[in-house]
């Protein structure tokens, strides 16, 4: 009986002492954000990596969902012989939901899982505390421009992801099934808003940006440093940012268009 | 990958994410619509305005020549205030227009038609409509309709 209490005491405590630690790692950061200005090109070759290697999985899966969309929606719409407004249907859901929460799931699996791997065998092999000998802080050198660079790649991607996304539905929708080509535009145009819909989308992915870049990085900041450890870590990435990002998604979806 | 060709691709990507989020500002949204230059401001007041909302559309024969800017309620009339935008090249609207508040369809949104007069003056910025018809609402067409039958019922049975 007191071995189960002390058990999930320990739980309890190992829980919100990771928090504080996940808290005090963003506080760092963030402080270091600023250092990094003079040395930008640390940023941007973490963009290459974090970003631009991102850039074909996004498009390819923006394309399809988008051409996706275009076929449920037709079969759904055109029973109420509204296939017209296919065009709103696929803008819709890409901008303000499909577009920033598929790209924050893949930008998890694809550079998310990544980052924590290279932070955790950066720390099993030493490297970071290599660092510290040298008196270079890692916080600024390695774990700064890693957040910094998902951070920034997160809303290109998901403008990316959507835009693909209306391109692909407009090939399944127009080209395919013969929906009109300027209802589908014009409808669209109609409907959605520039500061309710686009707006909000950016501030989600802006949002998921920062949420899965600090998973990540803090993940294999946090590694145990064995390879299993850092196995463990990079599962963790995957799986806390993607519960993360869907709570989070409710929770941002409800603030901006519950009313 | 030497760090020239880092960089040039982190541009091309970063390029690829401005044109994105452009096209989805001009070519997804409503953005090229909001025209730069502001248009000329008319109110007209109703009896009832349920329905119909600030950004609705202000059409005159059936084409889109502003939206609604402001719906506000006049204590001293007790009438609902609309204040409308329109875009100023149209800007020939005679002094006696009307303005009604429609429905798209059946069950769509309500907007403003206008339609227009004969006076030689033109609406010009602050200008009063006065001749307005309100929104229809079904629940009082149905009850009118429904009292309507009883009285003729009630009269019938005479």
């Amino acid at each position: 009986m007191l071995d189960s209490l002390q058990l999930l005491g320990q739980k309890g405590l190992d829980f919100f002492q990771r928090l504080g630690r996940g808290h005090m790692l963003l506080l760092q950061v963030l402080t270091g954000l600023p250092s990094l200005l003079p040395r930008f090109g640390l940023v941007i070759k973490q963009t290459y990596s974090v970003g631009v290697l991102s850039l074909v999985i996004i498009v390819v899966s923006g394309l399809f969902v988008g051409m996706v969309l275009g076929l449920q929606g037709y079969n759904t719409l055109v029973d109420f012989g509204a296939e017209e407004s296919l065009g709103v249907v696929v803008a819709l859901s890409l901008v303000r939901e499909l577009g920033p929460v598929v790209t924050a799931l893949l930008f998890a699996g694809r550079a998310g899982s990544a980052l924590t791997a290279e932070i955790g065998l950066m720390k099993a092999t030493e490297q970071l505390s290599a660092m510290e000998m040298m008196a270079v802080d890692p916080v600024r050198r390695v774990l700064a421009p890693r957040f910094l660079a998902g951070f920034i790649s997160m809303p290109f991607l998901a403008a990316i992801f959507s835009a693909v996304g209306v391109l692909g539905g407009y090939f399944v929708g127009v080209g395919l099934l013969g929906v009109d080509d300027g209802a589908y535009w014009s409808q669209m145009q109609d409907k959605v808003d520039m500061y309710d819909d686009i707006n909000n989308g950016i501030i989600k992915s802006l949002v998921f940006g920062v949420v899965v870049s600090w998973i990540a990085i803090f993940e294999g900041n946090d590694a145990i440093p064995t390879s299993e450890g850092v196995s463990r870590a990079t599962t963790r990435t995957v799986v806390h940012s993607a519960l993360a990002v869907l709570g989070l998604d409710f929770i941002l979806t409800a603030l901006m268009f519950g009313e | 990958m030497t760090t020239r060709a880092t960089e040039i691709w982190v541009g091309i990507f970063v390029a690829a994410g401005l044109a994105a989020l452009f096209m989805l500002a001009m070519k997804v949204s409503n953005l090229a619509s909001y025209s730069g230059d502001e248009g000329y401001e008319v109110s007209a007041r109703f009896e009832d305005v349920s329905g119909l909302k600030v950004r609705s559309p202000v059409t005159m024969s059936g084409v889109r020549i502003g939206r609604v800017r402001q719906i506000v309620f006049d204590d001293q009339a007790l009438q609902a205030v609309v204040v409308m935008e329109i875009e100023p090249h149209h800007n020939l609207l005679p002094k006696d227009t009307s303005a009604s508040i429609y429905t798209a369809g059946l069950l769509g949104e309500k907007y403003v038609g206008l339609e227009a007069g004969g006076d030689e003056q033109n609406l010009v910025q602050g200008d009063e409509i006065k001749l307005t018809q309100d929104s229809l609402v079904l629940e009082k067409l149905i009850g009118q309709f429904v009292s309507k039958f009883m009285t003729e019922a009630g009269s019938g049975d005479r």
